[in-house]
């Protein structure tokens, strides 16, 4: 249901339940894209401004349903979509985004939203030419992520959904329900598998070697200032944006 | 009792199979108004002894200053600002139609999601996408809708609240001053309510009279529905 690209850039995105190192690895390949001379460009899942400011108190009051939950996920990456990804894809830029609309339907529909209405949603979101899906399995990705935070937020860890009283579970559940999802969508949507437990830079070697084969003979936009790309609507610049 | 039917999946999370309200949403363009006749439908239908509750297409708590940045900045998008507004639709549906239908009362809707995808269609956006959006909307009961020629809402309009930017659709520059805009644009947005009219069988009510004119044909097909309602031995409240 996703379109093709006919655009002239390259679209490369990142997958994964929360510890699964996806943030690292497209860090990484960013900086190296960078190096190599590309004009690239990174966006992040639920970053826009405008709507971060919109979702704020809805987040406090918990009054998100899954429905408005998902839409305006939806509207903040439309608004990414519409004032950043599609015209930077359009000029010949490779535009890196860590999650896409594949989080979505993991997410969403792990809050029991309907698999077919989130996705038509989205379809206005154009196939990446390189989904990279980081699998780690369940205990493996809850550890780091307990391990690395102080505390997990209410909608993060799904408390909306009532799995459990307690937090850790619940985002235990909740991200099981989640991981669940993501394998179903690897056949579907062709999502390259990627295995998270390996060594950082053993991922990182294979995920050079899959973007390289994808821009072997293949020219962007060119990159004279070798400066990171910005863009001038104060309210689509993402928290994600590299300076 | 057959469950309420929505128009695609509708909420698979919740339990709405029973809704023993009525959802009679009215209908029609910016300055036709529909704020007037709401407000009579409702003494009536409270003094025919119904509970009643009335929600408009205001915008919720939960966009409000979302749209009220994008509308001051005029930065947002149309896929962007449509599913601002399908955020907002959802939020009122869920948090206070639905409730209100399971509390049996007779929900009077100012606007529902037409004139979002009226809006949306004239900027450009798909129509099967934005009709599958809307796939979590309730079926109403009863679909009223308030047709008036675009002259009849420059002379309401004028002598009232005034021409604004958003009624005139200048944000779609089809104009460079607010009357050309709001006469361009308001001819295009009735063409999408013919069009949305017969796709979903709205009960059109000529609205270039006055307003007592316009009270008693909204009356008819709603105390029909109420009727058909009490022969078949439910309470009306």
């Amino acid at each position: 249901m996703l379109k093709p690209n006919n655009t002239k850039g390259k679209l490369i995105i990142v997958e994964g339940i929360d510890g699964s190192g996806k943030s690292t690895q497209i860090d990484l390949l960013y900086k190296w894209l960078q190096s190599a001379g590309y004009s690239v460009y990174f966006s992040e899942w639920n970053s826009s401004e405008l709507v971060k400011s919109t979702t704020k108190a809805a987040k406090k009051a918990h009054t998100f349903t899954p429905t408005t939950f998902s839409i305006l996920h939806c509207t903040d990456f439309a608004d990414r979509w519409e004032n950043s990804i599609l015209p930077l894809l359009k000029a010949g830029v490779i535009v890196l985004a860590d999650r896409y609309v594949f989080t979505a339907f993991a997410r969403d529909v792990a809050r029991n939203v309907d698999p077919q209405w989130v996705r038509n949603m989205y379809s206005f979101a154009i196939k990446p030419d390189a989904a990279l899906y980081f699998s780690v399995p369940l205990d493996v990705a809850v550890e780091r992520i307990t391990a690395a935070r102080a505390s997990l937020k209410y909608y993060e860890a799904g408390m909306d959904l009532n799995l459990s009283n307690d937090i850790n579970e619940s985002f235990k559940l909740f991200q099981g329900k989640i991981l669940a999802e993501y394998d179903k969508m690897v056949d579907e949507f062709g999502l390259i598998k990627i295995d998270g437990t390996l060594p950082v830079k053993d991922q990182q070697k294979k995920v050079r070697a899959i973007i390289k084969n994808i821009l072997t003979g293949w020219e962007g936009l060119p990159n004279p200032n070798e400066k990171p790309i910005g863009v001038s609507n104060p309210q689509a610049q993402g928290k994600g944006e590299k300076k | 009792m057959k469950g309420p039917v929505f128009y695609g999946a509708g909420f698979p999370y919740r339990d709405t199979q029973k809704l023993p309200g009525k959802l009679i949403v009215l209908e029609g363009p910016d300055g036709v108004g529909r704020s007037t006749q709401i407000k009579l439908l409702r003494r009536w239908l409270e003094d025919e002894g119904y509970a009643v509750s009335d929600t408009g297409l205001t915008r919720s708590a939960l966009t409000q200053d979302g749209l009220d940045a994008a509308k001051s900045g005029h930065t947002l998008g149309p896929l962007t600002m449509s599913l601002f507004y399908a955020a907002d639709f959802a939020d009122r549906l869920e948090n206070l139609i639905i409730p209100a239908l399971q509390a049996g009362f007779v929900v009077l809707s100012d606007r529902y999601f037409y004139s979002v995808i009226a809006r949306d269609s004239i900027r450009g956006i798909d129509k099967a996408w934005a009709r599958a959006l809307y796939g979590i909307a309730l079926k109403p009961d009863l679909i009223l809708y308030m047709k008036a020629s675009v002259d009849s809402l420059v002379t309401r309009l004028i002598h009232g609240r005034g021409l604004n930017y958003w009624e005139a659709g200048m944000d779609m520059h089809l104009a460079d001053n607010l009357y050309d805009s709001f006469i361009s644009y308001q001819e295009l947005i009735l063409k999408e309510f013919d069009e949305l009219s017969h796709e979903y069988n709205f009960v059109t009510v000529d609205a270039n009279r006055k307003s007592n004119a316009i009270f008693e044909d909204l009356k008819e097909p709603i105390m029909q529905l109420l009727h058909n309602r009490l022969t078949k031995g439910k309470k009306p409240y």
